[in-house]
């Protein structure tokens, strides 16, 4: 059924909301015209990290000018919880403070300002408790939220000892907070027979739906959420906006009206999860080639106060700690602590950075033990072909294009020569020092959690020869729908102009998955294609019909269908189906085939497939100041057969520069009473347009389709990009190496602010006197 | 004088009169609310992430000039006699993208969009008022005040330079277009007599009368003086500060002058940041990093040079360059004036040598001396729109017979007010400018200094950097080979 030539697919289509973004006619969940009489929502934070709250009195919040009412858990009629996976998530926290800037209860008034200035009325007494802020105090004092995790393969132990080099040592890596430039958002609207209505920014409609259900005491049938489009959502909005939307209804439900709630920058930042920062220990031993024997990797992340995704992500990180290394004897620990910070969550990587950061750290300090050029070391570990193949997870590498894409970036970036130039630069300048690193990424695709991994989708077709389609993922900039009119485009052979894309809507799709995991148009794409396909055969049998030809004779080009003699307009072949009494819409399916997985053992194949890239990244950094500059990158970047380049690109760049952002400039900050100090722009420093480097080579890995049968053999590209963020923070230490004697280990952990760096600097020279 | 309370401006090309609003209303939240225009979006409402970007048309020396500026911390009120031009404006009267939007579109400048509008209207700064080839340097600096969560700026960047490639027919807002038409309009709405708005429980004055405004000042000394609004606008939406009454003093024409005499540069307080630094730029080329890397162009477009010294935030990042210099500030109170250096100004943490009533007149700073070198330094976690975790600025006159004859070194970041190192000035004046006096004066800066351990940086941090910020400048000032500033590696 392919047809003549590719209509869309592979094309650099535009997004496609550009025209609706430069003009500012794009409609966010803000923009969208509010019901008559709408109020206005804002949270009251706790003040303290830990601790019991002794009285709440709320009469001067009512007392404030334009305020309709407060609410607080009592007004819950159902369940005071948004944790999706365990339940325990307050939505209003009822007697336990668990971290500063925990939702204590709600205001309700006539204008978000009068909303903001009312919460900070409330008088509260707290009794407060000592507060665990770090992983490393929790693991101290044994702090948990779930159960520590352990995968063992081999004779890690045996395997060290009898290494010819042995090294070991500790290395910590910050959070980052999603910055989605669009807060948080949910308009709650009450509408008949106790139904609701809620507009949500969130990359999971399904969840807030039965959220906000459970807390409401009805069912998901009274519940319909829609989403058009988010301004960005990183992760951050796949389990934190139900905590929005169901503070929205429940303040809707009180007041009998609609209620908007929109977090202000501040507490957006003060009461969401971020990601996970880590902390590590780690041994190894290998050979002189700096092939690894064995290691043993400790993982402890802050997990917060609660579980959220903590396990998923933290299992992530386990089994992303190979990268694209094979780790014949290795035991891993993973430790989820429990923290009285706010709870961390799900952030583009999912835990999988956080994973790839230690091996590439370790892959680091194996080089400059032995004097090697890193990239040396890299490959020497790299995953074989038919060897070596398999992860420690007892998942085989079937598509490993690792060694051949970094050759490839190696040579077209010069790095060798660099690396030279580096050398001649820093023997020449005392105060500013280059470094050069090149990373690789291999990351995996699906959800871990397998049933997660399913999609759906609604295709009608109108009478007069447009489209709508509909499917269960969700816009938050990636293109997502721009690829999925693409996909549907090139089934039914017309013009993408003819489809519109609608709202992500839970009475459309039920039942999805979080837009997560990369796997939006790996998942929807599919179900779009099976709705696509059934129309198709449906119309190719009324026109074989019409023609009395055999339905697989029936060619659709552009717009056109021809069976034997007779040709339609697209048009007018739906005119005449319709007319003949041919369903014209239909819905989509897709599960992903192949994958399995025992959590109880952490072995099976829980990813279809792996997505691959690679980084060279040139810095500079100032040696009195320890303020870096990325000078030049170069990427290599494997999404299979790009379903449409341009977007493609875009997940790239700007993954890649996020991932630099979370290494090195984007630092979260609390001070010693547990209160987060970087709650807003001002202070929360994410990459700005001159980081973006002088130089750059980024490109999409050519003629390398997927082996697996995805759609169009394209691959999942909204995450592992992220990693090759990597590659910078590694040329900062190498650097920072530069000013050390040969072999120094510089004692960098991320993110690489200027005061980390000069720290480090200050340490590597010390040591070289 | 006439007493009035309404504000025009022009809108889509025609006059927009907004009566009977409360003061403090923003710009964004007018758009927003009040008009149903919400292309112009809310990220941060500090003046940070440039999602609410718009630009301001003002007539300067009769011609346009175009100037983004953050709506979320902008007041209605300093509107009037001006253009405001939104994303919304910019459609051509055929329907048509307008280029610097169609330039987006074209290299896929946009992922979530949110930002977008933001960057649309930099653009259109960039593009009305910037070179027609921008190179990185100019593209960097249009867009400082915008942040991006999604693309990684390289598409915008690209899109940037493009922004010529379009045809100008039927658009709105086009390079050498004929703007007679837009300066008789706004000719005609030059600001008159004195504003006066009301709230509940707020009232802010705008005078246009240099000696109207020092008189109501006087009349209310317990007033908060509002200029370009860009700290201002933050007590109001994010601190919530009760703040009854606001004295505007943009609207003085007498204020918004640069005057230049044998003596130097004399900056009135209506002066924004851009149009002081392109003066100070003139005469020490030195600035130009700092001036870079001073907040942001929509921020250096609103707020004021001398709004910067009389907000006296420790952290601020004209004053130790100043300082440096030898300016002075000019205070009036009533008809009264008086002049003081400006580290005089400063006596601690907020709290200064002016009395209720008395406001910054102008900042003086003088003429370059013959032989005087000078240099600024800034560092910060990001190099554009950051606050300093210090900042240290140097002059130094040398002797003929190569001894330190004056020496003036002043710090941000570093104590309770921008505060000069005087142990450091110390321990070079007099002696040869070598590196046993480098050495000294290093030494000598940790007794003139107790710095705070805050989210931007800790105490040691700070103390070892002012230190190798001197020893910076000394490389500098005694020629050194090598490169010593990332800024010369780009």
């Amino acid at each position: 059924m392919s047809n003549a030539e590719s209509i869309t697919i592979g094309r650099a289509r535009e997004h496609e909301s550009a025209h609706l973004h430069v003009s500012g006619e794009a409609r966010y969940t803000d923009d969208v015209t509010a019901p008559a009489g709408t109020l206005h929502g804002a949270f009251g934070l706790s003040r303290i990290a830990h601790g019991r709250i002794r009285s709440l009195d709320l009469a001067p919040v009512l007392a404030a000018p334009g305020v309709v009412a407060v609410v607080t858990a009592a007004d819950i009629p159902g369940e005071n919880n948004y944790g999706a996976v365990v339940h325990d998530d307050p939505i209003f926290t009822e007697a336990l403070v668990e971290y500063a800037g925990q939702p204590l209860f709600g205001v309700v008034a006539t204008s978000h300002d009068a909303a903001r200035r009312a919460a900070r009325r409330a008088r509260v007494e707290y009794e407060e408790l000592p507060a665990l802020l770090s992983a490393r105090e929790a693991l101290a004092a044994g702090s948990f939220v779930l159960p520590s995790e352990r995968i063992t393969r081999g004779e890690p132990d045996a395997r060290i000892a009898a290494a010819p080099h042995r090294l070991d040592g500790e290395y910590a890596v910050g959070g980052q907070d999603h910055f989605y430039l669009e807060g948080q958002i949910a308009l709650a609207v009450p509408q008949e027979d106790g139904c609701w209505r809620i507009l949500s920014s969130t990359q999971h409609p399904s969840e807030v739906q039965h959220v906000v259900a459970h807390a409401l005491g009805v069912t998901a049938k009274d519940v319909t959420v829609e989403m058009r489009r988010m301004g960005g959502g990183f992760g951050g909005k796949e389990s934190q906006p139900a905590l929005i939307a169901a503070a929205a209804a429940v303040m809707a439900r009180k007041t009998g009206r609609a209620v908007k709630l929109r977090l202000d920058r501040d507490d957006d930042m003060l009461l969401t999860g971020k990601r996970h920062d880590f902390w590590y220990r780690y041994e190894v031993g290998f050979g002189d080639d700096g092939r690894i024997h064995g290691a043993r990797l400790l993982l402890a992340s802050r997990c917060g106060y609660s579980v959220d995704l903590s396990g998923p992500v933290n299992d992530r990180a386990m089994f992303h700690v190979d990268n694209a290394y094979c780790l014949e004897h290795v035991d891993i620990v993973s430790h989820r602590c429990k923290t009285h910070t706010v709870s961390n969550t799900a952030f583009r990587g999912f835990g999988g950075p956080q994973g790839m950061v230690l091996i590439e750290q370790v892959m680091d300090e194996i080089a400059r033990h032995l004097g090697r050029d890193p990239l040396e070391v890299r490959r020497a570990n790299f995953y074989g072909i038919g060897e070596r193949d398999e992860t420690h997870y007892r998942m085989k590498v079937e598509d490993n294009i690792l060694e051949p894409l970094v050759q490839r970036l190696a040579t077209e970036s010069d790095y060798h020569a660099r690396r030279a130039a580096v050398a001649a630069f820093n023997a020449a300048s005392p105060v500013l020092k280059k470094g050069l690193a090149l990373t690789p990424v291999k990351f995996g695709i699906s959800f871990t959690a397998t049933h997660y991994n399913q999609a759906g989708a609604l295709l009608h077709v109108y009478n007069d020869g447009s489209v709508q389609i509909n499917h269960g993922g969700t816009e938050m900039g990636q293109g997502l729908h721009t690829k999925v009119v693409q996909v549907v485009a090139e089934e039914l052979a017309i013009d993408p102009a003819r489809i519109r894309i609608t709202a992500t809507a839970t009475d459309k799709v039920p039942n999805t998955s979080a837009t997560a995991a990369s796997s939006g148009s790996d998942l929807n794409g599919m179900a779009a294609r099976d709705a696509a396909r059934k129309i198709r055969a449906r119309l190719a049998a009324f026109a074989a019909g019409q023609a009395g030809v055999a339905a697989d004779a029936v060619v659709f080009e552009r717009d056109r269908i021809v069976a034997g003699e007779r040709e339609w307009p697209f048009a007018a072949l739906v005119k005449a189906a319709y007319l003949a009494r041919v369903q014209l819409w239909d819905s989509g399916y897709y599960r992903t085939p192949k994958i399995h997985y025992d959590r109880a053992t952490f072995s099976g194949r829980p990813f279809y497939y792996f997505a691959y890239g690679a980084a060279v990244a040139e810095v500079a950094i100032d040696t009195l100041t320890g303020e870096t500059r990325l000078l030049r990158v170069d990427i290599l970047h494997d999404v299979g057969s790009s379903l449409n380049p341009a977007l493609d690109l875009g997940q790239v760049e700007g993954g890649f520069l996020q991932g630099v952002g979370w290494l090195t400039c984007e630092e979260l900050w609390w001070n010693p009473r547990g209160e987060l100090a970087t709650h807003a722009p001002s202070t929360y420093k994410i990459p700005a347009c001159s980081d973006w480097p002088a130089e750059w080579h980024v490109a999409l890995l050519e003629r390398a389709p997927n082996r697996e049968e995805t759609i169009y053999r394209s691959k999942a590209v909204g995450e592992p990009p992220f990693m090759l963020g990597i590659a910078a923070f590694q040329a900062i230490r190498d650097a920072v190496a530069a000013c050390g004697a040969p072999g120094c280990r510089p004692p960098l952990d991320a993110p690489a602010t200027p005061e980390a760096v000069l720290r480090a600097v200050d340490a590597v020279r010390a040591a070289g006197r | 004088m006439s007493e009035h309370d309404s504000i025009r401006f022009v809108l889509d090309g025609r006059v927009h009169t907004v009566t009977g609003i409360d003061p403090t209303t923003t710009v964004l939240q007018y758009l927003r609310e009040h008009l149903g225009r919400t292309g112009t979006k809310e990220g941060c409402a500090e003046g940070d992430c440039g999602a609410c970007t718009v630009v301001l048309a003002e007539l300067r020396d009769g011609r346009v000039q175009y100037l983004p500026i953050n709506a979320c911390i902008r007041f209605v009120a300093t509107l009037d006699g001006k253009e405001l031009i939104t994303v919304e404006s910019l459609r051509g009267t055929d329907g048509r993208l307008h280029p610097v939007q169609q330039a987006l579109v074209d290299h896929h400048g946009s992922q979530c969009g949110f930002c977008t509008p933001g960057f649309v209207m930099s653009l259109l700064g960039l593009y009305l008022d910037g070179p027609a080839q921008p190179d990185r340097r100019a593209i960097d600096d249009a867009l400082s005040g915008n942040l991006c969560r999604c693309t990684g700026y390289r598409p915008i960047i690209t899109a940037a330079q493009h922004l010529r490639d379009y045809g100008t027919d039927a658009v709105p807002f086009a390079p050498g277009q004929d703007e007679s038409a837009r300066i008789a309009q706004l000719q005609g709405l030059r600001p008159d007599g004195t504003r006066v708005l009301r709230g509940d429980g707020v009232t802010l004055y705008a005078p246009t009368d240099a000696d109207a405004f020092a008189r109501l000042y006087a009349e209310h000394p317990q007033a908060t003086v509002l200029a370009g609004g860009t700290d201002v606008g933050l007590w109001i939406n994010k601190q919530f500060r009760p703040i009854d009454t606001f004295l505007y003093l943009g609207d003085v024409a007498a204020f918004d002058a640069i005057e230049q005499d044998a003596q130097g540069l004399c900056i009135g307080p209506a002066v924004s940041l851009s149009r002081a630094f392109r003066a100070l730029l003139d005469a020490y080329s030195a600035l130009d990093e700092l001036h870079r890397r001073f907040a942001s162009t929509p921020i250096r477009n609103s707020g004021t040079l001398c709004g910067n010294v009389a907000n006296g935030s420790p952290i601020g990042d004209s004053m130790p360059a100043l300082i440096a210099l030898g300016a002075r500030v000019r205070l009036r109170h009533g008809d009264e004036r008086r002049e003081l250096p400006l580290d005089a100004l400063y006596l601690d943490y907020m709290r200064q040598d002016r009395r209720p009533g008395e406001f910054v007149e102008a900042v003086i700073v003088p003429a370059p001396r013959a032989g005087q070198r000078f240099a600024t330094y800034k560092v910060s976690k990001r190099i554009d729109q950051d606050i300093s975790a210090v900042c240290g600025a140097y002059a130094l006159e040398l002797a003929a017979d190569g001894r330190v004859h004056d020496v003036r070194i002043a710090y941000g970041g570093m104590a309770a007010t921008p505060k000069r190192a005087a142990g450091a000035e110390a321990a070079l004046r007099g002696r040869p400018f070598d590196e046993a006096a480098l050495a000294d004066a290093m030494r000598a800066l940790a007794g003139d200094f107790t710095p705070l351990t805050d989210a931007r940086a800790s105490a040691d941090y700070r103390r070892e950097v002012a230190a190798n910020l001197l020893s910076r400048f000394w490389l500098e000032a005694t020629g050194v080979a090598a490169p010593v500033r990332l800024s010369e590696l780009a």
